[in-house]
């Protein structure tokens, strides 16, 4: 029997967070979700999140079923409202730490008023979308983020309508952090999950994600590790983009931060709410 | 000294105010809504009140968005509720839903106004019975409340607390546009003397913990989050350890179980008054404020020498056919059911009469409320059973 040195390998670490018992996952060969969840239980771990005082919450879809698998509270909610259920409760409850999981359906289609007021608001919760570009789970009909000319099941002739920038949503809707990253660029995806998680306000962490079964084949990308390259290809940083017209821009995924900044935090602001509601003596059937 | 205390608990008020009262008197710490009439002032009450009970108030984008939030909020340990009117409860069915199957205490206040669709807004109505039933997908069970009175909403606002509580289910309810809006006085509660109840949860160490393992009364304790247990809640169908399974016998033993628990509680959880019916020749069934107009009427006609009674039905879902069976004594001849809709409850009550007097609907949907005498016309025309009295409609 090897002697304990205390020290633990990656896999002892991750295993910290996972279910193990639930595993294999239900996602399709090739899907990109398995490097997203590593990388939020990479996060976790760096981090040193404590799993008793963390909710992780999520929508419905592909990327929802997350939850099943991260050893915390978790929370399967119902699709496009996630963000409502954790701000319930996150306000009943700031102790806790809320992380939201949703897909790009969830966050900007049938969920798009609780992602802007979310955001709105400032609450201290972490989103992260995994934006595959399709409706995986129900077999890859378009999206609030299908690239205009992309086909989907429900785009037999390609696809006619604008994409949302999730990124440039969340940020003119009042998010206080926002990046982007993809599931090719683990490294740097970890890092902004991680800020995500220590920022106080709504933070928010698109993924470029990779549907290899329907956005891939759909769409002429031969395999999976093809649907990754795919998107590294398209990738380029912020600062990169500075120097591309806007309709090169638009060909592209931009990933890096675009917001990092401190404002009054909603969930604060109602506990110093409490404090001077109790102060004042103004209601005489006060407790 | 008792009478000074008793002076101090007088109180005028409205309906709704008596509900936000009654949910502050059993624990309620958190509201999460959308404005809506007739039922604001609930909101606007809470808003003012909670935050010096340390609770809190959150005015939310919608309405689907407000019962997400309460059960969110309910699933760390605080007592929640939420208020609306038709459109508003329309769009709540979906979380209702997912409350009924995650066994999520919460209160749902609909004070019903005129549909469908915007209709009018400030009227009354008694046309959501049947959505309260069966607004959400799926075969799921349902607890339902209405008052009659401003004392009454603030009394059952406290006991869909308990019953919510203690039976882990989403309670509604029902109030019409008048109760909540009437202003009568109330004497409340000492609240030392309230019965509060609170639900069971889950201990133990979180290895081996099965979340949704029921105990006897069909109830599993629940696992808060926060509290160190890690555990899964989906809306999907769940194993006793709550996560996601689709076997067979499994879906049937869980929506089984979610209805027994309701009904090997449902006597418990029955409130219904009866006046008049030992000797009653005609038996009115009522509820919410209808029940106040067929009181009178009732007792006008006994003055006229007409056995009538009355059985006012607090609880309206599970639906209390024991009571409304027990409520026939030997002399009944007919049974009349007036509401403010086209007939929705008065289907139930034909069922559990079941063929043992004639059952006569009698409608108004006027966006008026019910006068006695309209009620009372009818008792007179049942006794004196004029021709084509059976099958009417109202106004």
């Amino acid at each position: 029997m090897p002697e304990k040195t205390g020290v633990m390998t990656a896999e002892e670490k991750a295993r910290e967070h996972i279910r193990m018992q639930n595993l294999p996952h239900i996602w399709c060969p090739g899907c990109s979700n398995g490097i997203t969840t590593r990388a939020i239980v990479r996060a976790f771990e760096e981090t040193g999140v404590d799993p008793d005082k963390t909710v992780v919450v999520s929508g419905i879809g592909c990327s929802s079923r997350t939850t099943g698998y991260l050893d915390f509270d978790t929370l399967h909610t119902t699709h496009g409202r996630p963000l409502a259920f954790a701000t319930g409760i996150k306000l009943a409850n700031p102790e806790l730490k809320v992380v939201v999981i949703s897909g790009d359906g969830d966050t900007a289609a049938i969920g798009g008023n609780h992602f802007i007021h979310a955001a709105r608001r400032n609450i201290d919760i972490t989103h992260i979308c995994y934006n595959n570009s399709i409706y995986g789970m129900t077999g890859g009909q378009y999206s609030p983020t299908t690239h205009l000319g992309d086909r989907a099941t429900t785009a037999p002739y390609g696809h006619l309508e604008r994409e949302f920038d999730l990124c440039e949503l969340a940020q003119a809707a009042g998010a206080t952090y926002v990046a982007r990253g993809t599931a090719y660029h683990f490294v740097p995806l970890v890092n902004y999950i991680k800020k995500a998680l220590k920022h106080k306000g709504f933070s928010f962490v698109e993924v470029i994600s990779t549907c290899p079964v329907y956005y891939g084949r759909l769409n002429g990308i031969k395999n999976a590790p093809d649907h990754l390259q795919w998107v590294a290809d398209r990738s380029v940083t912020v600062k990169q983009a500075e120097k591309l017209t806007a309709e090169e821009r638009a060909q592209k995924y931009v990933i890096g931060e675009f917001v990092q900044k401190e404002a009054p935090e909603y969930v604060e602001n109602y506990m110093r709410l409490i404090e001077s509601a109790r102060g004042d003596n103004g209601d005489r059937n006060q407790k | 000294m008792n009478a000074m205390v008793e002076t101090q608990n007088i109180r005028m008020m409205q309906g709704n105010e008596a509900v936000a009262e009654g949910a502050l008197a059993a624990g309620c710490r958190f509201y999460a809504g959308y404005p809506i009439s007739p039922s604001s002032e609930i909101a606007e009450i809470l808003s003012a009140r909670l935050p010096r009970f340390g609770g809190r108030f959150i005015q939310m984008e919608d309405e689907i968005g407000s019962v997400a939030a309460i059960i969110g909020a309910s699933l760390t340990g605080a007592k929640s509720m939420t208020a609306t009117s038709g459109p508003g409860f329309s769009l709540m069915q979906e979380n209702l839903g997912y409350a009924s199957l995650a066994e999520i205490p919460i209160v749902i206040v609909n004070v019903m106004r005129v549909g469908p669709s915007t209709g009018m807004p400030t009227s009354p109505s008694q046309g959501d019975v049947m959505q309260a039933r069966w607004g959400t997908h799926g075969d799921h069970p349902v607890v339902a409340l209405a008052p009659s009175s401003v004392k009454e909403s603030f009394q059952l606002t406290v006991e869909a607390f308990n019953i919510s509580e203690e039976l882990r289910v989403p309670v509604i309810l029902l109030l019409d546009e008048v109760i909540g809006h009437m202003r009568e006085k109330v004497l409340l509660p000492d609240p030392g003397s309230l019965r509060v109840s609170e639900r069971k949860k889950a201990s133990g160490p979180r290895e081996g913990l099965l979340p949704y393992k029921p105990d006897a009364d069909g109830v599993p304790p629940m696992a808060l989050f926060g509290q160190g247990h890690r555990c899964h809640v989906t809306g999907l169908y769940h194993d006793e350890r709550g996560f996601a399974s689709s076997s067979p016998a499994n879906a049937s033993a869980l929506i089984r179980r979610l209805h027994d628990k309701i009904e090997m509680a449902k006597d418990r959880i029955t409130i219904t008054q009866g006046v008049g019916l030992d000797d009653a020749e005609v038996v009115v069934v009522a509820y919410g404020s209808t029940a106040r107009a067929s009181l009178r009427a009732v007792k006008d006609a006994r003055e006229k020498g007409i056995k009538a009674g009355l059985l006012k039905l607090m609880t309206i879902w599970p639906f209390p056919a024991e009571r409304v069976k027990a409520a026939l004594g030997p002399k009944v001849k007919h049974v009349i059911v007036p509401e403010m809709n086209l007939g929705q409850l008065v289907g139930e009550v034909e069922r559990a009469v079941y063929g043992a007097a004639p059952v006569t609907p009698v409608s108004k949907v006027s966006g008026h409320l019910f006068q006695p005498v309209e009620v009372l016309r009818v008792i007179e025309d049942a006794v004196a059973d004029r021709v084509g009295f059976t099958n009417r409609r109202g106004g």
